[in-house]
C-alpha cells in the first residue's frame, strides 16, 4: 500500500436480487484529498457507499484501509466508525428528539455513563469552532434542516475520522451554507482527511475536488484528475452517450406571455406564505426563484391549497374560482409535483401502475373507479412515453430511483391532462440525463398550451425555461424579470438585493 | 465560555418531556388540592396519600418497565400477565404447594422465582422483538396470554399465603410525624408497606438509568428514530432487547410487591395492569411513538389514575361503572390536553 | 417471461401464505389425532329442524364475530397505522343497546331492525369518536381507543342499569342460531353477506386505494386531493358498523347481554388474526382476505384445543406458543434466513421468496 493512500476497495460487488448493483468496482482515496464520486442515479454510488460503512455486506471484493492490517470486513456503521469512517447521508440521520450535543455524541463512548458537562462543553466548543449556530443543549428537532446537516457534519468532523463520506450533503443547503460547507471540507483537507464527496451539482465538484472516480451502471469507468477533466466530458462518461448539449433546449419566445391568462390570483396568502399577486398565461412557462427559505415554495403550495389558504381572490380561466384545499385545484386543471418527491410525492408501497392514476382517480370521485384493463392501459402508456425504467407496473415505486421516482410523478399529473402544472424543484436529486429529458418535456408541454411554473435551484435550469422569473427574498417577491434582463447575472443581483 | 452562551444556556426552550412533565404534576396537584378542599376528610390525611401508594405500589414499578420500553418506540403488554403469574408461582411456594421449599428460606426462593420469571419473559420477548424483528404489539400479547394461561395450568384454585409469612413480608413502616389523631385522641401513624419503598427505589434507579448511562439515552434515540441511530453507531437490537429485558425483570418484581401486597394467588390478579400502566405512562407525558417519556412522570401518572378513583369513591358515586366511566373520561382529557400542546409546540416550532 | 409472471404472482400473494399453511397444519394435524374430526353431519337440533353439526361448522361458526372484527380491524390498521382495542368494549356496548331496545317492547322482525338500526347508529358513533380523536388529533390509534376500551363494557352496564337481561324469541334465535328450514349457522351467512358487501365496496368504489395511500403516505395523499382525515374516520365508522354486526350475533347466541363477558379479548384475536394474516401492523398495503383466513386460524387452533381436552382457561398458554412459532415463521428475518438457506440449496424456489 502506498504511503499517502488511506483507503483501497479492490473488485467490490454487490448483488441483489436480479440485479448486480456493483461490478468489480476499484476506489482509491488518497490522504488529504476530496474525492468526488459521480454518476447518475443507479450507478452504484450509493450501493458502494453503504458497503463502505457496513450498511451493506458486499459479496465480493476487499477494503483496506490505511493502518489497519490485512483486508477489513464492515459489518455495521458501528465497525466503520471504529476504523475510522465517517458518514454524513443526504437524509439527516440523526435523532431529532435529542439534544444537539447528545447528537453529536451518541453511539460513541464505550463507557457506561454519560458525562453531560463535559459533553456539551466539548460539542459547544466544536459548534463555535466551526460557526454552526446551534446551542449544545437545543434539541434537535427544534433547529433547520440546514443546521441538523452541519451537525451532523460536525459530528463526523469530530470522530477523528481518516475518511469522511458526505453523501450529497448540500441538496439542502442554500449557497451561504454551501460555501460554509466548503471552507469546512478544505479545512479537514489540510488536516490529512481523505473526503468522499457525492453530489449532483456538477459546479460543486469542480469548486472543491481533487479527484474524481466515476461509475455507471455499477462499473468502473475511471479515476480522474479535476483539472484533467472538463465538465462536458464528466457528464459524458457518466451518461456514456454523447450528451445532446443542454444549449440546444432553447425555449420558444416570450410570446406566450401575451395569451389570455389562464391563472390570475390577488392577495393570496396561506399560513406559510405571505400575500402575493402572481398570474400565468396559457401556455407560458414562468417561475420563482429564490434562495432556500425565501418563500417560493410556499407561494406554489398556496395557489395549489396545499397550505390552508387564509386570503386572496383567485380568477381561474376568467371566472372566479375557490382553491383552498388540493382537491379544488385539482378539479381546476392543476397540478402540483411537491418538492420533497420521498415525502410529499410518492406512495412507497403502491405499484408504479397505483401511483401513476391516483390523481386522475381522485379527480373522478371515490365511486369510479378506473378499471383495472384501463390502469393497466394508463400506466403503459405513461411508462413508455417517459422512459421510466421499472420492471413492471406491478413494481412498487420505493424500488424505483429516484429520477424514475419523479417521472413517475409527472406521469401521474400528465395523466390529469392538467392545464396548469407547478413543478416544484422536478430536477432535484436526479441524474443529468433525466433533469435534460424533464426539461425538453417542460417545453414541448408549454407549446401545447399547458401553462407551467417551475422552480430549481440551478439558475442555469430556470433561466433555460422560463420565459419570466418571479424573484423572491425573504418570503417576499421583490422582482419580476423577463426578455433580455433574464441573465444569470441579473437574476443573482435581484435575488442578493442589488435592486434595492 | 462566553456570558452570551451562558444566558443562551438559560433561556434553553424546554423539551417535549419537560413539558408534559410540568402538565402532568400540576394537574395532579390541583386535582388533589380540590379533592382536599371539596371533599376533605379522607382526602386531608397522609395516609390516603400512603394508601394510594401501598396500592398501587407494584402498578408503579410495571408503568416503570413500560415507560422504558414505550421510550424505546415499542410496547409490552404481558406485564400484568407476568405480574400475576409471580404473584401465583410466589404464593404457592411461601404456602409450600410448590417446589417444597423449607420453610426458612420460602421468602428468598419466592423472589428468586419472581426474579426469574420476569428476566425469563424479557429475554424471550426482547429476543423475538429486537433480534427476529417481530411486532411487539403481537409477541407480548402472546406472552400475556402464556402468563394468564400458566397461572391456571399451575393452579385451578386461587391460593393463599400462610399468616406467618405474611406478617414478615407486610411490615410496614409507622410514619408518626405524618399520623393523625383519631376521635379517641390516640396517634395513628401513617404507615407505609416496603413495596412502596421498593418501588420508590426503582423510580429513583430508572431515572438515574434513563438520564445519566448511555443504555438510557440510546433508549430515547432509538425511539427518535430507529434508523438514525443506528447510523450514529447505537445497537439498535441491543438496545431495544435491554429495554424489554428491563421491562420483564420489573414486572417480576412488580409481581412479587404484589404479592407482598395481597399474599393471594388467584386467576384474575393484577387483570388490566398493562392497560393501566400504559394509561399512566401516557397520563406522565409518555409517547407511545417513542423517544419521548420520563418515568417522573409515569409516577405522577400512576398517582393521578388513582386519585381520580379515589375521588369517584369519596364524591358517592357507587354505581359500579362510574369508576372506570371517569377513569375513561379522565384518560381522554389527558390524551387530547397532550395531543394540543404538543400540536402547538410543533407549530411554533415551524414544520418539523 | 412465465417465469417471472409466476413469480410475481407467488409474491404478490405470498403474504396469504402464512394462515394458510397454519390452517393447513391444523387440518394435517386434527386429521392424524383424530381422522373424523372434519366430518360434517346433519342432525335434528332442538327444534327438530335438520342442521349441520361438526368441528368444522363449529370452527366456521364460531369465528364468525372474530371474521367480522378482523374484517374491519384490517381497514382501520391500513388507514390508520394502528389497531383499535376497544373493538371488545364497542360490541358489548352495541349488544346493550340491541337489547335495551328490544326490551322496550314485543319483539317482532320491525323490532329486532330497528334495534339493529339503532346499535349500528351509536356503535358507528363511538367509531366516529375514536376516529375522530386519531385523525383532527392525531392520536395513536391504540391510545386514542385506550379510553373506550377501559370504560366502554361499564358503559355497556349503565345502558341496561345494571343488569344482564335476557331476551327470547324465535328471530333472536335464527340470527344466533339458524333460521328454520337452512341447516348452516346464520352467524356464517352473515360473514358471507358481510364479505360481499365489502368485496363489492371494493369493486366499486377506491376505498382499497385510498385507505391504503392515506395508510402509506398521509401528506402526500392530502397533496393528491384525498381527504386523509375523512378515510381515517370512515375506517374506524366502518369497524363501529362492524362491532355492531359482531355484538349482535353475540348477543343472540346467548339470548342476553353479559357486559363483562360478550366477546371478551376479542380485540386481541381480532388484531392477531390481522398480523397473522401478513397484513403489516404500521398500515398501508393490506389483504383483507389474509386477516379473514388468520381469524379461521385462530379459531381452529382453539376449538382443536379444546377437542384436545385442554381446559378453556389453559387454552391460552397453547395458544400463545402457536402463535409465537407462527409469528417468528412470518419474520422478515427468519425468511431472509429461509431464503438464503434455499438459495445455497435450491436457487429459484428462494429468490422467490426472497422477491416477496
Amino acid at each position: 500500500m502506498q504511503e499517502d493512500i488511506v483507503l483501497t476497495m479492490r473488485g467490490i460487488c454487490k448483488y441483489f436480487p436480479g440485479v448486480k448493483a456493483l461490478k468489480n468496482v476499484d476506489f482509491t482515496l488518497r490522504k488529504g484529498t476530496i474525492h468526488a464520486l459521480m454518476g447518475e442515479n443507479g450507478a452504484g454510488k450509493s450501493t458502494l457507499i453503504k458497503v463502505l460503512t457496513g450498511v451493506y455486506p458486499m459479496d465480493e471484493g476487499e477494503i483496506r484501509i490505511d493502518g489497519i492490517e490485512g483486508a477489513v470486513s464492515i459489518h455495521s456503521p458501528q465497525e466503520a466508525q471504529s476504523c475510522g469512517i465517517s458518514t454524513v447521508y443526504q437524509e439527516i440521520t440523526l435523532c431529532p428528539n435529542l439534544t444537539v450535543a447528545e447528537n453529536m455524541f451518541i453511539g460513541r463512548s464505550g463507557k457506561l455513563g454519560v458525562d453531560w458537562k463535559t459533553m456539551e462543553k466539548r460539542s459547544g466548543e466544536l459548534l463555535e469552532s466551526l460557526g454552526i449556530p446551534a446551542r449544545p443543549r437545543q434539541q434537535l428537532g427544534s433547529c433547520s434542516l440546514a443546521v441538523q446537516q452541519m451537525v451532523a457534519i460536525a459530528r463526523a468532523v469530530d470522530t477523528d475520522c481518516k475518511v469522511l463520506i458526505l453523501d450529497e450533503p448540500t441538496s439542502s443547503l442554500d449557497d451561504k451554507e454551501v460555501e460554509m460547507l466548503f471552507r469546512l471540507m478544505r479545512d479537514l483537507k489540510d488536516r490529512g482527511v481523505g473526503i468522499i464527496f457525492v453530489t449532483h451539482f456538477l459546479e460543486q465538484v469542480y469548486a472543491v475536488s481533487d479527484q474524481i472516480t466515476v461509475l455507471r451502471n455499477g462499473e468502473l469507468v475511471g479515476e480522474y484528475e479535476v483539472k484533467e477533466l472538463p465538465q462536458v466530458q464528466l457528464v459524458e462518461k457518466m451518461i456514456g452517450k454523447d450528451l445532446e448539449d443542454l444549449s440546444t433546449i432553447r425555449k420558444s419566445d416570450a410570446s406566450a406571455a401575451g395569451n389570455e391568462p389562464f391563472y390570475e390570483a390577488q392577495g393570496l396568502s396561506s399560513t406559510e406564505s405571505r400575500p402575493f399577486d402572481f398570474h400565468i398565461a396559457k401556455g407560458e412557462v414562468n417561475g420563482f426563484t429564490g434562495l432556500l427559505g425565501s418563500g417560493r415554495s410556499e407561494s406554489v403550495r398556496a395557489i395549489f391549497g396545499a397550505d390552508p389558504v387564509t386570503g386572496g381572490t383567485v380568477r381561474i380561466d376568467g371566472k372566479s374560482a375557490k382553491v383552498t384545499k388540493p382537491l379544488d385545484a385539482m378539479k381546476h386543471g392543476i397540478g402540483y409535483l411537491p418538492e420533497d418527491r420521498k415525502r410529499d410525492g410518492i406512495i412507497a408501497d403502491l405499484s408504479v401502475r397505483d401511483n401513476i392514476i391516483l390523481a386522475l382517480q381522485v379527480i373522478r370521485g371515490m365511486n369510479h373507479p378506473i378499471s383495472r384493463a384501463k390502469a393497466e392501459a394508463f400506466a403503459d402508456e405513461y411508462i413508455k412515453a417517459l422512459d421510466i425504467k421499472t420492471a413492471s407496473s406491478e413494481t412498487p415505486i420505493k424500488s424505483l430511483s429516484g429520477g424514475n421516482q419523479q417521472k413517475v410523478i409527472l406521469a401521474r399529473w400528465l395523466l390529469t391532462h392538467p392545464q396548469y402544472l407547478i413543478l416544484d424543484e422536478p430536477t432535484r436529486g436526479i441524474d443529468v440525463g433525466t433533469k435534460t429529458e424533464i426539461q425538453k418535456l417542460v417545453l414541448k408541454l408549454a407549446e401545447e398550451g399547458m401553462s407551467i411554473t417551475f422552480i430549481s435551484s440551478e439558475i442555469e435550469e430556470m433561466l433555460r425555461t422560463c420565459s419570466r422569473l418571479i424573484v423572491m427574498r425573504d418570503r417576499n417577491i421583490v422582482g419580476e424579470l423577463k426578455g433580455d434582463e433574464l441573465t444569470q447575472e441579473r437574476v443573482m443581483h435581484t435575488i442578493a438585493g442589488g435592486g434595492d | 465560555m462566553s456570558d452570551l452562551q451562558k444566558t443562551a444556556r438559560r433561556r434553553e426552550p424546554i423539551t417535549d418531556t419537560q413539558l408534559l412533565l410540568t402538565i402532568t404534576i400540576c394537574i395532579f396537584v390541583g386535582m388533589y388540592v380540590m379533592a382536599m378542599l371539596v371533599w376533605g376528610g379522607g382526602f386531608l390525611k397522609p395516609q390516603m396519600l400512603f394508601d394510594i401508594l401501598n396500592d398501587n405500589a407494584y402498578l408503579i414499578i410495571i408503568s416503570c418497565g413500560l415507560t422504558i420500553v414505550m421510550i424505546t418506540g415499542s410496547i409490552d403488554i404481558s406485564v400484568g400477565g407476568v405480574t400475576a403469574l409471580v404473584a401465583m408461582v410466589g404464593v404457592m411456594i411461601l404456602n409450600g404447594s410448590l417446589f417444597n421449599v423449607p420453610e426458612g428460606s420460602r421468602i428468598a426462593a419466592a423472589l428468586a422465582a419472581a426474579l426469574l420469571i420476569g428476566l425469563a419473559f424479557g429475554l424471550v420477548q426482547g429476543f423475538l422483538i429486537a433480534h427476529l424483528e417481530i411486532q411487539p404489539f403481537i409477541i407480548t400479547l402472546a406472552g400475556m396470554f402464556f402468563a394468564r394461561g400458566m397461572i391456571t395450568i399451575i393452579s385451578v384454585d386461587p391460593q393463599k399465603a400462610p399468616q406467618n409469612l405474611m406478617d414478615i413480608l407486610q411490615t410496614r413502616i409507622d410514619i408518626p410525624w405524618l399520623g393523625s389523631v383519631n376521635k379517641r385522641g390516640e396517634l395513628i401513624p401513617a404507615r407505609m408497606e416496603i413495596g412502596v419503598v421498593i418501588a420508590l427505589v426503582i423510580v429513583a434507579l430508572v431515572f438515574l438509568l434513563l438520564h445519566n448511562l448511555q443504555l438510557g439515552r440510546s433508549f430515547y434515540a432509538v425511539g427518535g428514530n430507529r434508523q438514525s441511530a443506528l447510523m450514529l453507531g447505537v445497537n439498535v437490537r441491543r438496545t431495544r432487547f435491554m429495554a424489554h429485558l428491563l421491562c420483564g425483570l420489573l414486572a417480576g418484581v412488580a409481581g412479587f410487591v404484589f404479592m407482598m401486597h395481597t399474599g393471594a394467588g388467584n386467576a384474575t390478579n393484577a387483570t388490566a395492569a398493562e392497560m393501566n400502566a400504559i394509561a399512566s405512562s401516557i397520563i406522565g407525558g409518555t409517547l407511545l411513538t417513542g423517544g419521548v417519556g420520563n418515568v417522573i412522570g409515569t409516577f405522577f401518572g400512576v398517582l393521578t389514575l388513582s386519585t381520580i378513583k379515589s375521588i369517584v369513591t369519596t364524591s358517592g358515586l357507587r354505581d359500579p361503572w362510574w369508576q372506570s366511566i371517569t377513569t375513561g373520561a379522565m384518560l381522554c382529557l389527558f390524551i387530547l390536553l397532550q395531543s394540543v400542546v404538543l400540536m402547538r409546540k410543533n407549530k411554533k416550532n415551524g414544520k418539523k | 417471461m412465465n417465469k417471472t409472471k409466476s413469480s410475481q404472482f407467488f409474491a404478490k400473494n405470498s403474504q396469504l401464505l402464512i394462515p394458510l399453511i397454519a390452517i393447513l397444519l391444523l387440518v394435517i394435524f386434527n386429521l392424524f389425532r383424530d381422522p373424523g374430526f372434519f366430518s360434517v353431519s346433519i342432525a335434528a337440533n332442538n327444534n327438530g329442524d335438520p342442521v349441520l353439526q361438526g368441528n368444522l361448522i363449529s370452527i366456521l361458526n364460531g369465528a364468525s364475530e372474530l371474521v367480522i372484527l378482523s374484517m374491519g380491524m384490517t381497514l382501520v390498521t391500513a388507514a390508520s397505522g394502528g389497531q383499535d382495542i376497544s373493538v371488545g368494549a364497542l360490541a358489548a356496548i352495541a349488544g346493550s343497546v340491541f337489547v335495551k331496545v328490544l326490551k322496550g317492547g314485543a319483539i317482532t322482525g320491525g323490532t329486532v331492525f330497528l334495534a339493529f338500526a339503532m346499535c349500528c347508529v351509536v356503535a358507528m358513533l363511538f367509531g366516529a369518536f375514536n376516529g375522530s380523536l386519531v385523525s383532527f388529533f392525531r392520536i395513536q390509534p391504540m391510545i386514542a381507543t385506550l379510553i373506550l376500551f377501559t370504560c366502554g363494557r361499564s358503559v355497556a352496564y349503565w345502558i341496561n342499569g345494571g343488569a344482564t337481561p335476557t331476551v327470547e324469541s324465535p328471530i333472536i334465535n335464527a340470527i344466533g342460531s339458524f333460521i328454520p328450514g337452512i341447516p348452516i349457522p346464520t352467524p356464517i351467512l352473515i360473514v358471507i353477506l358481510m364479505g360481499i358487501l365489502f368485496a363489492l365496496l371494493f369493486r366499486f368504489t377506491t376505498l382499497g386505494l385510498y385507505v391504503q395511500t392515506v395508510g402509506i403516505n398521509q401528506g402526500a395523499a392530502r397533496l393528491n386531493g384525498i381527504n386523509a382525515v375523512g378515510i381515517k374516520l370512515l375506517s374506524f365508522v366502518m369497524l363501529g358498523a362492524c362491532c355492531a354486526v359482531a355484538g349482535m350475533i353475540g348477543v343472540s347466541r346467548l339470548g342476553l347481554i353479559n357486559h363483562e363477558t360478550l366477546l371478551i379479548n376479542i380485540e386481541m384475536d381480532a388484531i392477531l388474526a390481522v398480523a397473522i394474516g401478513g397484513n403489516n401492523l404500521g398500515g398501508g398495503k393490506f389483504k383483507m382476505l389474509g386477516s379473514v383466513l388468520g381469524a379461521y386460524a385462530i379459531q381452529a387452533l382453539t376449538i382443536t384445543l379444546y377437542s384436545m381436552k385442554v381446559p378453556s382457561t389453559d387454552v391460552k398458554a397453547y395458544k400463545a406458543v402457536v402463535i409465537i412459532i407462527l409469528v417468528a415463521m412470518g419474520s422478515p428475518v427468519v425468511k431472509d434466513a429461509m431464503g438464503r438457506l434455499f438459495k445455497k440449496t435450491g436457487g429459484s424456489a428462494g429468490a422467490g421468496k426472497e422477491a416477496a
